[in-house]
């Protein structure tokens, strides 16, 4: 599977009782700082100033159809994984406008959204890779999103080692985690005293020189790499090689594919809270008086029905069809579009569905159970 | 803004009623200079947008040579189709664009040319057709066949008659459903291939109708000894952003907005014919 390059990291530490410097120095910098708070029972990314508001003692257990944040006896911030949304809505925004437009005469003017500079503390290494995913669709593929650049040039990056691993995870097996691997402005390891920090960007730097760090000792740097390698054995499932995914095109008639379509609702929460999905719909929303008109990009689903429609057509008429283009697409076709399979092993999908299907388990069936013609 | 990304408006010089559900557009940008370096290929197609009515994906179907102008031909099938047949000249709509692989007709050249179409209207194959008969000396032999469902379908049929009068120029028609003066044959027009003579590795087949009906074409082809990479065909799949982002239009690794609308058989022989996909 994928390997990415270890980035270098020559941290310095700060003592738990100092971390409030830390987003200090952020917030001095000119960052809005978006930080992991409990909203309706998940983690979720909200406007922080105050480390106090910050989830302590929490981590999260997750497994297919259930998630559930308990409270643990540590003081430590960040136990747990993962809420239902990595960075995927501060770039592609769910819902905005692209452009409005007059009728008479008929023009048509470009709104770019207006955003301002963003911190993420706590971002894991999953949801970094899906950026990066997110990134070469948006950015690299032929005419680069103006949207999502002007959101995507704000973002500033605090990232964090994962200590353990839920239930649902498995990004060891895409190469994606449980520690920072990617470009991060600032990365964090938590220890039971402190924070290992260390800077990964010029940005990253100019913001780490306000604070001081006291010298990172070789037993707290064992220590963060003692818990890398305990969380990435924590994690029970695994991805089929991507070679070996590549096979699933060979099986599009296998029965398995009915057997999932009887279990799965067809409700979409899986391209939901999926950190890489990007398909996107517009809609011409006209004004009462008739006059302007604005074209609206929302996130679309391959699991809706007019995902397919052509002229009322639908080319993917069932949930059968919907289910193989999704699972297809994402451990097949994004590798001849981007050189990687489209999923770094978050495990969101297997967490937030509501009939609890698993596509490691799934993606196993297809590719190991029957015969190929089956 | 990329002209991908936002609409530039132009101007309806002419609208040409080609049957009661058919439609031209002759339009030309608002801005001189945007009209004077607007450059397409046969096959390729823009985004067209009716103010609030929405978008949908079109074929340009005149000679990419025509610099003054270009032409849209649109059938009325949804609710902003028919927000568009009601444009008169001097309306105004909104064009991203050009977008897609067009035709191979660079390939083609000293080549025998097949062309099969299925259908009524097909636009991108009626696009490639005009420019193979604007530069009859680059080309060999073309056959042109067409089926339609029932006779009283087929549009252009003077132009059909024109293109068989040429040299060299072979046109068939057929139709499911005929009435006492269709002059062409009944049944499918999948089984006038058969009738051919076709060159063995000279002749390079193009395609524009429903999957069913080009799989059947290919499926012909193949037996006459055509070989996959000299068959194309034009797919059709629900096209929204025309760049490749939106997702919708996705055949396996493809996108049909991107890497197509134009495929060669041999691109997607594995996936054409699963059902739903």
């Amino acid at each position: 599977m994928q390997q990415s390059a270890k980035i270098e990291r020559q941290p310095g530490f700060l003592p738990r009782a100092d971390f409030q410097r830390l987003l200090d120095g952020v917030v001095k910098s000119g960052y809005q700082l978006l930080g992991p708070v409990v909203k309706d029972g998940a983690i979720q990314l909200m406007e922080i100033s105050d480390a106090t508001q910050l989830v302590k003692g929490l981590t999260n257990e997750q497994q297919p159809g259930r998630y559930r944040l308990q409270q643990t006896a540590g003081e430590r911030l960040f136990d747990w994984n993962h809420g239902p949304q990595g960075l995927k809505p501060l770039c592609f925004a769910p819902h905005e406008v692209l452009w409005v437009e007059q009728k008479d005469p008929l023009s048509f003017t470009t709104r770019l959204p207006d955003v301002k500079p963003t911190a993420v503390l706590g971002v894991r290494s999953c949801d970094l890779a899906a950026l990066a995913i997110q990134d070469r669709h948006f950015l690299h593929a032929a005419g680069a999103d103006p949207h999502y650049r002007e959101r995507r040039e704000q973002l500033f990056l605090i990232g964090i080692d994962c200590a353990h691993s839920a239930e649902s995870c498995f990004c060891a097996s895409t190469g994606d985690g449980p520690s920072v691997n990617q470009a991060v402005d600032i990365g964090l390891s938590e220890l039971d005293d402190g924070f290992l920090v260390w800077s990964g960007s010029d940005r990253g730097e100019a913001v780490l020189q306000q604070i001081d760090l006291a010298a990172a000792q070789t037993q707290q740097l064992e220590q963060m790499e003692h818990q890398s390698d305990q969380a990435a054995q924590e994690q029970q499932r695994k991805l089929p090689s991507a070679e070996e995914l590549m096979r699933l095109y060979q099986r599009l008639e296998h029965a398995h594919w009915q057997q999932i379509a009887e279990r799965c609702l067809g409700c979409g929460n899986c391209t939901a809270v999926c950190p890489t999905c990007f398909c996107y719909d517009t809609q011409h929303e006209v004004s009462l008086d008739g006059l302007s008109a604005q074209n609206v990009r929302q996130w679309d689903s391959c699991f809706s029905a007019s995902h397919s429609s052509m002229g009322g057509f639908k080319v993917r008429g069932n949930i059968l069809s919907r289910y193989r283009q999704w699972l297809t697409h994402k451990l097949a076709g994004w590798q001849e579009q981007q050189g990687r399979i489209g999923c770094t092993g978050c495990g969101r999908c297997i967490t937030w569905c509501p009939v609890g299907i698993d596509l490691t388990k799934e993606s196993d069936a297809i590719l190991w159970e029957g015969s190929l013609d089956e | 803004m990329s002209d991908l990304h936002l609409p530039r408006t132009a101007i309806i010089d002419e609208r040409i009623q080609e049957s009661p559900t058919i439609f031209t557009l002759r339009l030309r940008f608002e801005d001189a200079a945007a009209q004077e370096v607007f450059e397409f290929a046969p096959g390729q197609f823009n985004m067209v947008t009716h103010f609030a009515a929405g978008e949908i994906p079109i074929s340009i179907v005149n000679d990419p040579k025509d610099s003054h102008y270009f032409d849209h031909t649109i059938r009325v099938v949804g609710r902003v189709s028919e927000a568009m047949s009601n444009l008169q000249p001097g309306d105004r709509v909104g064009i991203r664009g050009p977008f897609g692989r067009g035709w191979p007709v660079a390939d083609a050249a000293g080549r025998d040319v097949l062309l099969v179409t299925g259908g009524l209207g097909c636009a991108p194959l009626v696009s490639v057709i005009r420019y193979l008969m604007k530069r009859r000396n680059q080309f060999g032999h073309l056959h042109i066949l067409q089926g339609v469902k029932h006779s009283n379908d087929l549009i252009w049929r003077e132009q059909y008659d024109t293109w068989a009068r040429e040299p060299d120029v072979n046109v068939l028609l057929a139709a499911d459903v005929v009435t006492r003066e269709w002059h062409g044959q009944q049944g499918m027009v999948t089984e006038l291939i058969g009738q051919l003579n076709l060159r063995h590795g000279r002749t390079i087949a193009m395609l524009c109708g429903p999957e069913m009906m080009m799989l059947a074409a290919i499926a012909n082809l193949r037996d006459l000894g055509i070989a996959d990479h000299q068959i194309w065909f034009s797919m059709e799949r629900n096209m929204q952003c025309g760049i490749g982002q939106c997702g919708h239009c996705q055949i396996g690794p493809k996108y049909v907005c991107r890497d197509g609308p134009v495929f060669c058989y041999s691109e997607l022989a594995d996936l054409m014919g699963a059902k739903g996909f």
